[in-house]
């Protein structure tokens, strides 16, 4: 089972938490004057990488908080996790730092 | 006329807790408490202090006692509140006149929640039959509680002593969960 590290609980098993899709999508400023490919660009268009992965995921049957994670899709390796609200991480950095 | 019964019947009413088993892990039913959910954001802690005697716990994951009443943390805005059953609606008016200044949300949950109280000396192993947190006295000690999953059931656990364990889920669940520990802890009897 994996441990995903909630931000404010520690350590915890995966089964405590759900996926909450991708993260930073930010919506557009000026709604009323969006035309509609923008408007379905921000509903449904994800990036989808292979890779480095922004999500959001909740802590449901813990403290119940979203928070954000860096994950890697291809081999579901936790990078690091932090507080809905705070900035994208260094990836790089923290990557590097872990490889050291 | 529609008849209201006004005995209150748990549970586990029909059901005995007594088992072989006893001497490794002992369950039974906690007493009915009065319970409500307290959310809210920073200045509810202190707030209902007032009502409660003591203040919310603030530290992560962090049972905060006075009395025969406790405050579980369950999150950095929510905390489960248990107090003896007799003290439900002066306790409820309590809290609700104690937080009225602040935004808040305070629900009488009474009546949706069992207790279980799991305790003996193999009391965390049978617990991680279905709850894959690590429960030794290091990462789990005395104090600390917290909402996780046991099998298919949400509960709130708290460990009480260093071989007992408060356990608090769904009325709803409660004979799913009182089966599946009695399972666990066939291989004692």
């Amino acid at each position: 089972m994996l441990i995903i590290n909630c931000p404010i609980c520690g350590p915890r098993p995966e089964i405590e938490f759900r996926y909450g899709g991708e993260a930073h999508v930010a919506r557009p400023a000026g709604t009323e004057t969006l035309d509609d490919q923008t408007v379905a660009d921000r509903l449904y268009m994800r990036t989808n990488p292979k890779g480095l992965h922004f999500e959001r995921w909740r802590h449901a049957h813990g403290c119940g908080k979203y928070f954000n994670a860096v994950r890697d899709t291809v081999s579901d390796f936790f990078v690091t996790t932090y507080k809905a609200g705070e900035p994208k991480p260094d990836v790089a950095a923290l990557l590097k730092d872990q490889a050291r | 006329m529609l008849d209201v019964p006004t005995r209150r019947i748990t549970a586990f009413a029909d059901r005995s807790f007594a088992s072989p088993a006893d001497k490794a892990v002992r369950i039974a039913e906690a007493s009915p408490a009065a319970r409500f959910v307290v959310r809210g954001r920073a200045a509810v802690p202190q707030t209902a202090a007032v009502a409660l005697g003591f203040p919310l716990a603030t530290d992560v994951c962090r049972a905060a006692l006075g009395g025969e009443r406790v405050a579980l943390w369950l999150g950095p805005d929510e905390w489960l509140v248990i107090a003896p059953e007799h003290e439900a609606e002066s306790l409820g008016a309590a809290l609700a006149s104690a937080l009225a200044g602040v935004p808040h949300a305070l629900v009488d949950v009474s009546h949706r929640n069992v207790g279980l109280t799991v305790s003996g000396p193999k009391a965390s192993y049978i617990l991680n039959h279905g709850c894959p947190l690590d429960l030794s006295l290091a990462a789990f000690p005395v104090g600390m509680c917290t909402r996780t999953i046991l099998a298919k059931a949400e509960v709130v656990l708290w460990r009480t002593a260093e071989d007992a364990f408060r356990l608090e889920c769904w009325r709803s669940f409660g004979p799913y969960v009182a089966d599946f520990l009695e399972e666990a802890r066939t291989e004692f009897k």
